[in-house]
């Protein structure tokens, strides 16, 4: 059934896309006019333009594809909205929360087999497998590792996250953060202390092995005794939103979220039957690494955007994730689907002695905390980071602008004084990224190519565009199906 | 001719953004030659065709663009590549300033939409494999669309075209380049007093000569809506044209209707004729080039474009007004005094793409052997569109004359070279140019065709002959460029001005005619071609 024709009876107000001397006489008639910046959507292709137009929502025809698209959307921010993440608990090896894992690495990203592993990653699997002690020397590691019986798989696809390299192998203590809405876990190693020698970047050596264990029989008993005696556990929303306004972006700045962790731990470990040496080394391991948190903004963001995964026709990316080689997203309602594209060398400062030359391309699972609007999506918070990716103040104030174009929400629990306390942009929406043409920025450490070389600088990087343009294409044939 | 190209990734700038960007550096560097194009395949056998493509190119997308400079001296080459890409980034803000802080201007129309006040129309001129994406988008904001774009793949002009009527909202277009709303002029139009008539009309030039007529004759337009060309094709069913015809006959201010169209698909003209007989409202159809039909009921039927004006303004009420057939039988007699035997053929030179069918159905009905690149039925394709044989109509304005440049109605290059070939020939008799005002339109066109009419016509008097040249002006006395003035300078550099397209046929079928009819009764055939 059509609609009467109803053109003639609004006051004409015009948006005029293309050539701008076709607009001259709205200009002259005084009526509201609106000029684009057009550009091509996503990569340019047409038949990717025509895609996304079928994906748009209409309040007058609540079938189609992009209003039932919209619909889910808005499920997915109530869900984001809506969670708390708490931390509550410490697993003492990984192989308590997953009992059949086996000889199984969980590693940073989309899936990657280990030949096309990059450097830093193939290095953190031998180091890995020596911690396991499934074999004697980095040769036999690196043999192990290609023979096939040793299984990778993405920390995503477990409910976990890992910084870097992102490798948790089965003996690895975890932190355990619940989100207390929905119920589901989200699991992240811990930060290792040693600075460029760590697992994360790829080293091996013995002093990284020892490392390793010193986490598991040392920090992991007396964190998991400092949480057991918070009751409850630790609300960490709470947490990173006072943060925030303390100058953290919680992705690359933690100064302010671990100042407040130590806090949390240290009366609860006093009040604990640990002994004195032992909380000691437990707070100096937190007292000297600005970045401790990280691994529990990480959990607090995947326990997040897993509870808002797998509602269908949702067009909300649910993770965003870096291997070294490739960038992958998923997004909610194409569950069992990695995107990928690509990945860039992050743009920003390198330290003294390093260059582009030396950096490997993005890396980590550290990006779920964009994908949950924090990290670049929340750098108006954090000014004093700006420095680290070679910014002015106002290129903080312009990442959280411009990512409010390519979400669908704002955060009212992650306020941005800046900008007028407003909450930080979160959903990032496949549709908008394409059709703004604008890329989520992510802000990133840079890890040099070479295993065990560590961190070189850091910067921004943005997620490749082709993961968001098959992403569209994929929502689209659902409308087709 | 050396060359050296190079790729500027992921910035998309329209064709007409890039020529300006070739035509700086060129005057500023003085370089031979420079190509700026988006990386499309299309554009990549354009550049293989003109020897100018090169590997460097080959990964080229089609957001990015392609850049060739052509010159022998390196170092020219290498100065106008510097000062192409100052200016490709000069228009962008500079990272880090305070503008790149600010808010960016809106690129999508999701953004446009939410800055806007009440959109409510999208005028949209992006390349065609792009536009129909947009125009859904638009539609599904509850936007009406004006899409001036041309090759849009035609199931996505009729999806989105379902979609609209689904909606109740309108698309005019693609290929719609003329449109007026409550009173809002759209792409190419003219001012015009607002009044009784609405039109609807699948020729953009069509209707802003009859909306230019009756402005004349002192009546004015409720609303024009254009429909695009290919709306009244049986894949497409003259979806916008019937909801046009609703529109008028719902709209208070609207008393008379009037439609001009190029003869629509058989079935869509039955639909259009029979909904426009019971809308209750007097309609003007004129199906330009098609079988004459007689008029019933509150339907009537013309044939020509001033006819049509003068008909819709009659209905309305106003003052009949009179043709000019005397001053048009004076002017070709007066030109036909001055011409040489030799000077038999008409060479009508036309941007508007409505004025060219016009012209030959008009020298058509008189019997006259017509050529063209756009030929109706019943004239002839023209061999080479380079070159003009006997009687020739030629739309300047279609896609073998403007790919890579702008439209004749704005770039007057093609036509003035062509006037100046025309001069050259000892068999013309005149050459008719129309010259249209309005918004969109070259500022100053008199300015920049009266000195080549002036050439041209001193060329022709070099070689012993003299070289008429009529035109009509389709503007109004409220155009942004003066209509008056414009007259007057083309009037100045000799040429003749008649009132109308119509008129001006009109007059040259007279001369051809004419000198015809001389040349039979003074039996001085010239043999030539096998032309009569």
């Amino acid at each position: 059934m059509n609609a009467a024709p109803s053109a003639l009876q609004n006051k004409t107000s015009v948006i005029s896309l293309g050539a701008s001397d076709l607009d001259r006489g709205v200009e002259s008639s005084g009526a509201p006019l609106v000029r684009l910046q057009w550009q091509p959507v996503g990569d340019g292709s047409p038949e990717v333009a025509w895609s996304l137009a079928q994906l748009v929502g209409d309040t007058t025809d609540a079938d189609c594809l992009g209003s039932r698209i919209d619909r889910a959307n808005a499920e997915v921010l109530e869900r984001i909205l809506t969670a708390q993440p708490v931390w509550v608990d410490i697993a003492a090896h990984a192989s308590e929360v997953w009992p059949d894992m086996g000889r199984t690495l969980l590693h940073a990203g989309p899936p990657i087999a280990w030949n096309d592993m990059c450097g830093p990653m193939k290095g953190a699997v031998v180091g890995a497998i020596l911690y396991e002690n499934w074999a004697t020397s980095p040769r036999e590691a690196e043999q192990l590792a290609a023979s096939g019986s040793i299984r990778f798989a993405p920390c995503h696809e477990f409910g976990a996250v890992g910084p870097m390299t992102g490798i948790i192998s089965p003996s690895m203590p975890l932190f355990v953060v619940q989100n207390k809405t929905s119920g589901n876990r989200a699991y992240a190693p811990m930060m290792e202390s040693g600075g460029a020698k760590t697992l994360r970047f790829g080293a091996f050596a013995p002093e990284v092995i020892e490392g390793l264990k010193l986490i598991e029989t040392v920090l992991a008993p007396c964190l998991k005794a400092a949480v057991t005696g918070i009751d409850g556990g630790l609300p960490l929303k709470p947490l990173m939103s006072q943060s925030l306004h303390m100058g953290d972006d919680v992705h690359n700045r933690n100064t302010a979220a671990t100042l407040l962790l130590y806090r949390a731990v240290t009366e609860s470990l006093l009040k604990s039957s640990i002994s004195r040496d032992l909380v000691h080394e437990t707070l100096r391991t937190i007292g000297a690494d600005d970045m401790f948190f990280l691994s529990l903004s990480m959990a607090a963001c995947k326990a997040t955007m897993d509870a808002a995964h797998g509602v269908p026709f949702s067009s909300i990316v649910t993770a965003m994730a870096r291997n070294g080689v490739n960038v992958g997203i998923r997004v909610s309602g194409l569950d069992g689907q990695w995107f990928v594209g690509p990945a860039d060398i992050p743009v920003g400062l390198f330290l003294p002695g390093f260059s582009e030359a030396d950096a490997n391309p993005d890396i980590g699972d550290s990006a779920i905390t964009e994908t949950a609007g924090l990290g670049a999506f929340a750098m108006a918070a954090a000014p004093a980071m700006v420095q680290f990716v070679g910014g002015t103040p106002q290129d903080a104030l312009r990442y959280s602008r411009e990512m409010a174009h390519v979400t669908i929400g704002r955060n009212p629990g992650f306020t941005l004084p800046m900008l007028d306390f407003i909450g930080a942009p979160v959903g990032i929406d496949v549709r908008r990224v394409v059709d703004e043409s604008m890329r989520p920025v992510i802000n990133t450490a840079t890890a040099h190519k070479e295993p065990g070389m560590g961190i070189i600088g850091a910067g921004v990087v943005q997620a490749p565009m082709k993961c968001f343009v098959d992403a569209v294409g994929a929502l689209a044939t659902i409308g087709v199906r | 001719m050396a060359i050296q190209s190079s790729i500027k990734a992921n910035l998309y700038k329209d064709s007409v953004s890039l020529m300006r960007v070739s035509q700086v550096t060129v005057a500023r560097t003085g370089v031979q030659r420079v190509t700026l194009l988006m990386g499309t395949r299309s554009n990549k056998e354009f550049l293989q065709q003109a020897g100018l493509m090169s590997p460097a190119l080959e990964s080229a997308k089609p957001g990015d663009i392609m850049i060739v400079v052509a010159d022998d001296a390196p170092e020219k080459r290498a100065a106008a590549e510097q000062e192409i890409h100052s200016l490709i980034v000069g228009e962008e803000p500079k990272g880090g300033s305070a503008e790149a802080a600010a808010e960016a201007p809106p690129r999508s129309i999701s953004r446009g939409v939410a800055i806007a006040d009440h959109a409510d129309l999208a005028l949209i001129s992006v390349p065609g494999p792009y536009a129909a994406a947009e125009a859904l988008k638009a539609l599904r904001r509850g936007l009406n669309v004006l899409l001036f774009s041309d090759n849009v793949p035609i199931e996505q002009e009729q999806a989105i075209k379902r979609v609209a009527a689904q909606k109740g909202l309108l698309v005019m277009g693609p290929d719609c380049g003329t449109a007026i709303i409550n009173g809002v002029p759209l792409g190419f139009a003219n001012v015009v007093r607002r009044g009784a008539i609405g039109l609807v009309g699948a020729s953009g030039t069509g209707l802003q000569e009859v909306m230019c007529q009756i402005h004349r004759h002192g009546q004015g337009i409720s609303q024009a809506i254009g429909t695009g060309s290919h709306d009244v094709s049986s894949e497409v069913g003259g979806i916008t044209m019937l909801q046009g015809l609703e529109l008028l006959a719902a709209d208070a201010q609207t008393k008379v209707v009037a439609i001009v169209s190029k003869p629509p698909a058989r079935d869509v003209q039955r639909r259009v004729i029979e909904r426009a007989g019971a809308i209750g409202k007097p309609v003007v159809i004129c199906f330009l080039g098609g079988e004459p039909a007689a008029s019933a009921g509150n339907v009537h039927r013309t044939s020509s474009l001033e006819e049509t004006a003068r008909q819709a303004v009659a209905l309305a009420g106003a003052r009949q007004p009179g043709g000019d057939e005397q001053s048009i039988e004076a002017l070709a007699t007066r030109i036909c005094a001055s011409l040489a035997p030799s000077q038999r053929y008409l060479r009508g030179l036309y941007s508007g793409g409505t004025f060219c069918s016009e012209a030959q159905t008009i020298w058509r009905a008189a019997g006259l052997r017509v050529r063209s690149n756009a030929p109706l039925a019943g004239a002839d394709h023209l061999a080479d569109v380079e070159a003009s044989q006997g009687h020739t109509a030629i739309d300047l304005g279609s896609d073998e004359f403007t790919v890579g440049r702008p439209h004749p109605m704005i770039d007057y290059g093609v036509r003035i070279e062509r006037l100046l070939k025309e001069a050259d020939d000892p068999t013309v008799a005149c050459i008719v140019l129309d010259v249209v005002l309005g918004y969109g339109s070259h500022p100053n066109p008199a300015e920049i065709l009266a000195p080549a009419i002036r050439r041209a016509k001193a060329a022709s008097r070099g070689q012993g002959r003299e070289l008429p040249v009529i035109c009509f002006v389709c503007g109004t006395d409220a155009d942004p460029q003066s209509f008056e003035t414009q007259k007057a300078m083309l009037a100045d550099a000799g040429a003749e001005l008649v009132g109308s397209s119509t008129g001006v046929a009109r007059a040259a079928q007279a001369i051809a005619s004419r000198m015809e009819a001389d040349d039979n009764a003074t039996g001085r055939r010239v043999m030539q071609g096998g032309e009569r």
